[in-house]
């Protein structure tokens, strides 16, 4: 097999799989500035947010893939998936805002038992719902009518592609992803997604394979529609770009590639202060699986809960106080202002 | 500086250096090659490969490692760069094959 299966780093029992411990590996580095330093020396006030415009729900780590850059360390050995209970509380703090839109995250959300449950309630407040798909489990068995439910609930999908070509699809992905996630993205084709037309918006996502940054995301967009057209007859409507962040099991590899301190050099190097404006957790609030309140699906994952300010469960919402509070920032957001930026809706220059 | 080989890693980042000395030909040299680079009729990741197959057919260490990564940052995959170094050793080698021509040439004003 080219591409050997991964575990998470959890089921490995591997060190990483502690959020206290990837936080030490990267402050441990000898970088030139730290991430207060470089927005100060760019005449830039510490992060606030703007307005929250994106309820971010990460539905869990179970994931029918492994990826090997996963941030999350999702895969199917992992069980921590959000309770209905707290799918409620979200809900009732999501009812007290005007917060437009939902977006669905995980690990596959799609692979929690409420996530219909969870969609048909939110658009029925009429809020935007996205859902965050890596495709294949449109494939898997359980989930083959989800491409129609998601239609009809006018669900955008920002589905996971790294290239418009297999190998590296493959490489990051497993082998055979490529292939599934073309034909996901066929059917999802047939039922309208991508067409320009029809309202139902389908974005593809992509992580550079390795310890690069991302390409430049118009440039892209401008190849891969040809190339998916000339070669599936694939459309979509847009690219999103996004940049690995050094945490996660992109941060192992990046240790046992002997990548970690050059990668992490230059995000730091590429820290570009157009790019800071547009950063995720100043519009977004993102929720974890148990409930919990973080700037970023980033700091979810390093455990890095909102300013103590800010109340911390989503049970004890208060929106006032989250607008207001201080956005918690370490060396991994680098990742996030490096280059054209990198944020959950692409580039952010 | 003493180095124990001819080529240093470190050096690429060292290539401004050369401007230490008549800096406006330096000046010139980057503000061309900046310009070269930026997109156009091609764009900038075709000219990623196109500079990829070069580096290659000079054997310049430094424009390899310095494009290899700009080609995967321009979004080509291992199979696009793989055929862009065969392109340039095909005009390698068929440069070389070529001048068969002019050695049939030679040998059959030479020959009997």
């Amino acid at each position: 097999m080219a591409n050997p299966p991964t575990t998470s780093l959890s089921a490995r029992g591997s060190p990483f799989a502690s959020p206290a411990v990837q936080l030490r590996t990267l402050r441990q580095l000898a970088l030139p500035r730290e991430f207060a330093g470089a927005l100060q020396a760019a005449g830039l006030p510490p992060l606030r947010p703007s307005r929250i415009g994106v309820f971010q729900l990460n539905l869990g780590k179970l994931c029918n893939q492994t990826c090997r850059h996963c941030h999350v360390d999702a895969g199917p050995d992992r069980s921590e998936v959000m309770s209905r209970e707290t799918m409620e509380q979200c809900l009732a703090a999501l009812a007290s805002t005007a917060i437009p839109t939902v977006d669905i995250t995980g690990g596959a959300p799609e692979m929690n038992p409420h996530f219909r449950w969870l969609v048909e309630q939110v658009t029925a407040m009429g809020r935007h719902v996205m859902d965050r798909c890596n495709l294949t489990i449109l494939e898997t068995a359980p989930h083959r009518d989800l491409p129609e439910f998601l239609a009809r609930h006018r669900v955008e999908i920002i589905c996971s592609l790294p290239h418009h070509r297999a190998l590296s699809t493959d490489r990051q992905r497993g082998d055979g992803v490529h292939e599934k996630s073309i034909r996901a993205l066929q059917r999802l084709n047939a039922l309208g997604y991508g067409d320009g037309r029809s309202g139902l918006r389908l974005v593809l996502v992509t992580n550079p394979v390795g310890a690069f940054l991302p390409a430049n995301q118009a440039a892209l967009e401008v190849e891969w529609r040809r190339e998916l057209m000339r070669n599936h007859r694939i459309v979509f409507d847009a690219v999103h770009t996004i940049t690995n962040m050094p945490i996660g099991r992109f941060l192992e590899w990046l240790q046992q590639s002997g990548n970690l301190s050059e990668y992490l050099e230059r995000l730091v190097a590429a820290f570009n202060p157009a790019a800071v404006p547009g950063v995720m957790c100043r519009n977004t609030l993102s929720i974890g699986w148990d409930g919990r309140l973080y700037d970023c699906d980033f700091n979810q994952m390093l455990d890095l809960g909102v300013d103590a300010e800010a109340r911390r469960h989503v049970r004890d919402f208060d929106l006032a106080r989250l607008e207001a509070r201080r956005i918690v920032t370490d060396r991994h957001c680098f990742g996030c202002t490096a280059g054209a930026g990198s944020s959950c809706g692409g580039a952010t220059t | 500086m003493h180095h124990p080989h001819y080529y240093h890693d470190g050096d690429l980042a060292r290539f401004p250096e050369l401007g230490k000395n008549r800096p406006e030909l330096a000046q010139k040299f980057f503000d061309w090659y900046g310009a070269v680079f930026a997109e156009g009729a091609l764009s900038a990741r075709e000219k990623s490969l196109i500079a990829l197959a070069v580096a290659h057919a000079v054997q310049c260490p430094y424009c390899i490692d310095a494009y290899s990564r700009d080609a995967l940052e321009k979004g080509s995959d291992l199979d696009q760069m793989t055929e862009a170094v065969h392109v340039a050793a095909a005009i390698r080698g068929g440069a070389s094959l070529v001048h068969g021509v002019q050695m049939r040439n030679r040998a059959g004003q030479l020959g009997m």
